[in-house]
């Protein structure tokens, strides 16, 4: 894998004297899919919001493609952001905003485009996603594989070096899973840098680089999916039962 | 009866006159308490814990003074002693903007916890500064959830501008007084001065009804949120 863009060292996190991550350390090559899997309450989650200080860390050190990233300081805060996207479970599109504006207003606000420039790049973002025909819906009028299309194209018009993807199909109808699913794959082949919790047993395998088997706040396996998924490892013990669950074929 | 038909027809220009001052003072109170409330909820949701303790002072003291009190204590007390020389209607338009701005800090606020959490977090996500996601993510929502109770409030604000005329403020129910007590014709003049209040409540809140309509989001519910 190429040189890091995304690299954390150290991360900390407690709510209320409860441990929740201790002292996680995680590098991203260029192109490089990870991905996190594990029981719930394990930190997964928690991680991935660290890594872009939407939680900010009791302790822990960033850098974005080798360079120190001071998250005290709030503009530079905000530029590293804007080159880490973000998917969330449950969408969080603006809910008072057409499926467009939502973009647009990412690209006017934050990339300081004009409306025009903004409208074209929007436009050309929805239609990789598939949505050119829904633009002027609102998210209320979208259903959930639409309104998380929508969101990883306004992830995308903010041209993230990586992306974190926080379980992006695990609130969705499995009709629906699918597309979003497509969407993903599609990243992938294009060489989007990506780090993914999720519980799909699919993604897991014919996606990640590499597995991190997260569980009480820190990363207990970790390794390529043909080492992690045969072994008898907690990660295949792990997967298995999902399958078990969802039914998926290994 | 003829007489309070005529007296009624005399004063009803110079009552309406009153309805004017009474719009200004109203328009002015909402205005002011709109600009501070919107900005003691986001200080009272996001600010530093000090800001909080100060803005909930401030809310905890004009929510637990009569608005008569207020008037009193700011127009012949606190104004004159700091020297500042308003007018009746402007200082009760301040004073009960000061009041109405409690009030209304309430209201936004409640609408900014309504939201999802998820709105200011999607909105950091893609490098937002955090004005920029109140300012074009979150108020605009919040704005929309408070018009049914922003509404509620314009109805007791108006009403309560009636106590203007303690201060001598030539508005609807100080003109009412003023000509009652001269004609001796107090069951009309007062059914008068009543029915302006209610026709210009019912307006305004028809107007913020239909502006409630306007600016509704197709598909868009607070319900189950």
């Amino acid at each position: 894998m190429g040189d890091p863009i995304l690299r954390v060292e150290n991360i900390r996190k407690s709510f209320n004297g409860e441990v929740i991550l201790k002292g996680v350390d995680l590098s991203l090559g260029k192109g490089e899919i990870k991905i996190l899997i594990g029981p719930s309450g394990g930190g997964k989650s928690t991680l991935l919001q660290c890594m872009n200080c939407l939680i900010t860390p009791d302790s822990g050190k960033f850098w974005l493609e080798e360079k120190p990233v001071d998250i005290t300081h709030k503009k530079e805060l905000y530029a590293f952001r804007q080159q880490v996207g973000m998917i969330f479970q449950d969408f969080n599109l603006f809910d008072h905003l057409t499926a467009l504006d939502n973009l647009t207003i990412a690209l006017c606000k934050v990339k300081k485009m004009g409306k025009k420039a903004a409208t074209v790049r929007a436009m050309a973002e929805l239609s990789q996603v598939g949505l050119a025909d829904k633009t002027h819906l609102y998210p209320a009028e979208l259903s959930g594989g639409q309104k998380q299309r929508v969101a990883i194209a306004r992830a995308l018009a903010m041209d993230p070096k990586v992306l974190l993807l926080d379980e992006p199909t695990s609130a969705l109808d499995p009709e629906v899973m699918g597309e979003v699913i497509d969407v993903i794959r599609n990243l992938a082949e294009k060489g989007m840098t990506m780090i993914m919790a999720t519980h799909q047993v699919s993604l897991i395998r014919t996606l990640a680089d590499e597995i991190l088997f997260m569980e009480a706040g820190a990363v207990v396996e970790q390794g390529q999916p043909k080492e992690l998924l045969v072994s008898g490892a907690r990660s295949q013990d792990f997967c298995d039962k999902l399958n078990r669950i969802t039914g998926e074929r290994r | 009866m003829i007489e309070s038909f005529n007296a009624i027809k005399e004063s009803l220009p110079y009552l309406l006159q009153g309805g004017v001052i009474t719009l200004v003072i109203v328009v002015g109170a909402m205005s002011l308490g709109l600009v501070l409330g919107l900005c003691m909820a986001v200080g009272q949701v996001y600010g530093h814990p000090f800001l909080k303790r100060v803005i909930g002072v401030y809310i905890w003291f004009f929510q637990g003074v009569p608005i008569l009190v207020l008037l009193f204590l700011f127009y012949f007390g606190l104004f004159n002693y700091i020297g500042l020389n308003l007018s009746a209607v402007a200082a009760v338009m301040v004073v009960l903007g000061m009041a109405t701005a409690a009030y209304q800090a309430n209201i936004f606020r409640g609408a900014i916890l309504l939201l999802p959490q998820g709105q200011f977090k999607a909105a950091s996500a893609i490098g937002m500064s955090d004005l920029t996601a109140i300012t074009s993510i979150i108020l605009p929502q919040v704005l929309r959830l408070s018009i049914p109770a922003w509404s509620n409030e314009f109805s007791i604000v108006l009403k309560d501008s009636a106590l203007a005329f303690v201060l001598g403020a030539p508005e609807i129910m100080a003109r009412a007084k003023f000509i009652a007590s001269r004609t001796y014709e107090h069951l009309p003049l007062y059914i008068m001065a009543g029915l302006i209040y209610f026709v210009l409540t019912w307006a305004g809140v028809m107007a913020l009804s239909k502006l409630e309509k306007t600016v509704r989001i197709p598909g868009y519910s607070n319900k189950g949120m």
